[in-house]
């Protein structure tokens, strides 16, 4: 049952990310993008990371996605009418295929003899997910944690000046 | 008084600095005119009254210096900005400012309605400065400043009509010619400055210092060399053989030019710089004997050229060259204050000449202007008769032609004759006096010819002007003939100051002035002069005579020639047109020089230019650049400028290095 | 089936895809949302490979990189809408100043 559910999600995952890429509607490609995530968000859950799924969908399929399609709709963006150079998807697409071919490759070979952390999916069960990452957040990580807020307020107060009517 | 002596340089300064920024907004001629006479003339009264405290002081105290400011300070080496005053440098100011407020007040008429008033006046108060900053320098690096100085206005100046391209080419060659002279007074000055630090750690370039350390220096050997480079600096300031083809060209300039400074003031500094170093001259006899030989032979060679001239400025223009050889035999014979002193009787008479030639050219140029001819103002064969039209002058004119051609009374007789003399008398070169004294008297001969011929063809005789033009010759105006007087006056008698010992009405006042400054070169000429019989009076008397028969017979030539019998010159071509042509061209001189210099130089700088430059200068930079271009020609696609391109390349680089580390 | 493999290559197939999208559009919008499209596939790396170690750092790490990509769409959209006003396009074609 799982499977079938793993694979049905993977089949979604990966469809929609290709209508990402092929998409001539801007917009279409942004909704595109959304279901991605959502099927993301879904591995997550099954990744037994529900916290996880949850700021994926409010981040990414919140957030922002939505700054995207307010920019999309704002800039009044036409169709791609441009046409598209044959030679250069095919080497796009050659490319793509050796990335896909090296990470498969060192991604298959890689195996996970013997989980060396003490968070065994009964432990997440037991305590809370939530509660175990804010415990490593809060302690572990608090320093990159609070350097990430300078991150934002420096990207606010980039976006507002950048944004600007005159640069 | 002595003390206020940077006043004289200051005062041109100004006027420069106000004609040269503001001129062209005065526009008013006579308040840019009245500017720059008016500042060189708040000079000369400066001149006067250090004249003045200076004959009230016994002769050893006559030398005094003034440091305006320290200038360069650096190891041994010091120069100050420095002026020396002295009576040799107080003749100097005194002629230069006197005769240069004089052509300044001549330069207001005659440059009237010329375009760039402002700019004539600028330069000749530039060139004051620099002319006095050179007699006034009390050491060499000041005296080179006016050097150059007056180099760079005699440039301006004669290039004043730059439109004209012949005013330009003979600007650049007087600049050129003063260079390679240049070029030697400096490599004079390195070479003492050296001699003297290395061997007795002398590190000086003061006039004073050198000569109080001048009898360290040996005689001959390292002064020879010292000297003779001098002396080259001095050729081609002064217009000595070999260099002396620019000074006729230079009379492209407006004629005050040609007056001041081409013929009373800068020309005369090479003299005055031998005269200032004479204790350093005198210690090397080669040097001596090169200067006597090359001013004779010069004064005599010009005079040559200077009879077959038309040019009526030619003929002054070789006439200065030619008076200025005389001033370097006396200069080369020893006779250092007689050569000062014809150096300043010749500015007094020959800056008449000049401004009286300028007055006729003036008129001449006026009269052809109102009937639209084009026939040259300035050729004498247009003359003839202008006495009765300008009779100011012609009186001023034939007095300093008497003055010059050496008639007795008049001041050119008193310093010429003083030279022959010493050039005959001189215990120095010994049996080469007598060929130093031939020239000397053949080119008084010639002289008294040429400026007589000129005085005929261009005062007396019929008028061969246009003849409709005849009616419009008038006298110049007042601006312009009193300068012509006060010179006239000078030139006339000048000479009194400085009457041969021999004549016994006067003392020779003039030579007791300098003998301060040039005692301590007779002493060290006395060393390897040679005693030989003494001369008596009567054959001084006797060669007094002579010189004076000589300039008589010239000037007998030229009244047969040009007055009574007109058709002797003409008969006189027909008879010898080789030798004609051959004076009338200047004997090639300009010809020869650019057979050996100038067209070698030319033909290797265009070697240069299309043979070096062109194909492997420029080739190679080229070469470079093709290559350069070649390459980024395959390159370029590489760098497209589109951002995808180069993602594209990222994500290549990427994939090939991943899938090299991983599959390798 | 549903192992640690599977999720790594799903990770690899969605991370070539948005690779092949930053190469071949020239919507500079689009050409973002793929390059966030390989950010998700890492993290689905990360959280996978957090999940089977029992480790929860790789889950912290992929909450830092949702950090920096909301930054990352601010200040970028910001950049897109400042090039739109410059440029009257999204186009990364007319990003050209670089062109020779």
């Amino acid at each position: 049952m799982e499977t079938l559910f793993f694979l049905i999600i993977s089949f979604v995952a990966i469809i929609s990310a290709i209508l990402v890429v092929t998409c001539k509607n801007p917009i279409n490609s942004a909704l595109s993008l959304i279901m991605t995530f959502f099927c993301l968000a879904t591995y997550y859950v099954m990744l037994d990371a529900p916290f996880m799924a949850a700021v994926q969908v409010m981040v990414y399929a919140g957030a922002i996605m939505v700054l995207m399609v307010f920019t999309i709709m704002l800039l009044n963006i036409r169709v791609d009418a441009s046409k598209k150079h044959s030679h250069k998807i095919v080497f796009s697409s050659i490319i793509g295929f050796f990335t896909f071919v090296n990470l498969a490759y060192v991604l298959f070979k890689s195996r996970v003899a013997v989980p060396t952390g003490p968070y065994s999916a009964d432990m997440i069960k037991q305590v809370g997910h939530t509660e175990l990452i804010g415990k490593e957040m809060f302690t572990n990580f608090l320093l990159p944690f609070e350097i990430t807020s300078i991150l934002l307020l420096v990207a606010i107060v980039g976006a507002v000046i950048l944004a600007k009517k005159k640069i | 008084m002595f003390d206020n002596v940077w006043l004289i340089p200051l005062f041109p300064l100004i006027g420069f600095l106000i004609n040269g920024l503001f001129g062209k907004k005065i526009k008013n001629e006579a308040i840019i005119g009245g500017i720059g006479t008016l500042m060189i003339f708040l000079s000369f009264l400066v001149s006067c009254g250090i004249l003045m405290q200076m004959i009230g002081l016994p002769p050893e105290q006559r030398v005094f210096e003034k440091v305006v400011f320290p200038w360069i300070h650096s190891g041994h080496f010091k120069a100050d900005m420095a002026f020396l005053v002295d009576p040799l440098s107080v003749v100097m100011i005194m002629v230069v400012t006197g005769v240069g407020s004089l052509i300044h007040l001549y330069s207001i008429g005659y440059m009237h309605g010329e375009e760039g008033f402002y700019r004539f006046f600028a330069y000749l108060n530039l060139f004051c400065m620099s002319m006095l900053l050179l007699v006034l320098g009390s050491n060499m690096l000041v005296m080179f400043i006016g050097w150059e100085g007056v180099g760079l206005c005699s440039y301006l100046l004669i290039g004043y009509y730059f439109h004209k391209k012949s005013a330009g080419d003979a600007a650049k060659k007087a600049f050129v010619m003063n260079r390679i002279g240049d070029f030697g007074f400096l490599i004079g000055l390195f070479t003492l400055y050296w001699w003297l630090g290395s061997n007795h750690n002398i590190w000086t370039v003061n006039f004073m210092e050198i000569k109080a350390a001048s009898h360290l220096l040996p005689y001959g050997g390292v002064v020879t060399v010292a000297t003779l480079c001098f002396f080259l600096g001095a050729t081609g300031k002064s217009a000595q053989i070999p260099l002396f083809t620019w000074l006729p060209d230079a009379m492209e300039g407006p004629t005050p030019v040609s007056a001041l400074i081409h013929a009373a003031t800068m020309v005369t500094a090479g003299v005055y710089m031998i005269g200032r170093m004479s204790f350093v001259f005198i210690k090397s006899p080669d040097t001596m004997m090169v200067i006597a030989v090359v001013g004779a032979a010069t004064a005599l060679f010009a005079a040559t050229i200077g009879t077959a001239q038309n040019d009526i400025k030619r003929v002054l223009a070789y006439s200065t060259v030619s008076q200025l050889g005389y001033m370097f035999l006396a200069m080369g014979v020893g006779a250092f204050s007689a050569g000062i002193f014809h150096l300043m009787t010749h500015a007094f008479f020959k800056a008449c000449l000049f401004l009286g030639s300028g007055s006729v050219i003036h008129s001449m140029h006026h009269a052809l202007h109102k009937v639209h001819s084009h026939d040259d103002a300035q050729d004498m064969r247009n003359m003839g008769g202008l006495r009765k039209a300008m009779p100011i002058t012609f009186i001023t004119f034939l007095v300093s032609t008497i003055a010059i051609s050496g008639i007795p009374g008049f001041s050119g007789f008193f310093s010429k004759d003083e030279i022959l003399w010493q050039s005959f008398s001189n215990p120095y070169h010994g049996n080469l006096n007598i060929v130093l004294w031939g020239f000397g008297a053949a080119a008084a001969c010639l002289t008294a010819f040429y400026m007589f011929r000129l005085v005929f063809m261009t005062f007396f005789g019929e008028c061969r002007i246009n003849p409709g033009a005849k009616s419009y010759l008038h006298e110049s105006p007042l601006v312009i003939t009193i300068p012509l007087m006060v010179l006239g006056t000078l030139a006339a008698f000048g000479g009194y100051l400085g009457m041969p010992k021999l004549m016994g009405l006067l003392p020779n006042y003039f030579e007791h002035w300098l003998d301060p400054v040039f005692e301590l070169s007779t002493e060290y000429g006395s060393t390897y002069a040679q005693h030989g019989d003494h001369l008596s009076h009567g054959l001084e008397w006797g060669l007094m005579g002579l010189s004076v028969l000589i300039a008589i017979i010239g000037i007998g030539i030229a009244f047969t020639m040009y007055v009574q019998n007109t058709k002797l010159p003409g008969k006189f071509v027909a008879t010898f047109p080789a030798l004609h042509r051959a004076v009338y061209n200047k004997w090639y001189v300009d010809e020869l020089y650019d057979y050996l210099f100038v067209n070698p130089c030319k033909a290797f700088g265009q070697f240069l230019w299309k043979g070096f430059d062109v194909l492997i200068v420029d080739g190679v930079v080229n070469g470079v650049a093709n290559t350069v271009m070649g390459f980024s020609g395959i390159f370029r696609y590489l760098q497209s400028g589109y951002i995808y391109n180069y993602a594209f390349s990222m994500a290549l680089g990427v994939v090939v290095m991943l899938g090299y580390f991983i599959f390798k | 089936m549903e192992n640690l493999n599977s999720y790594l290559i799903v990770s690899a197939v969605l991370f070539s895809i948005g690779t092949i999208g930053v190469l071949t559009r020239k919507n500079a919008i689009v050409i973002f949302m793929c390059i966030e499209l390989m950010l998700n596939a890492v993290n689905l790396t990360f959280v996978a490979f957090s999940r089977y170690l029992g480790n929860l750092d790789g889950q912290v790490f992929v909450f830092f990189i949702m950090t920096v990509a909301a930054a990352e769409a601010a200040v970028g959209l910001a950049l897109f809408i400042a090039f739109f006003n410059n440029k009257d396009s999204i186009d990364v074609t007319d990003a050209n100043l670089m062109k020779w």
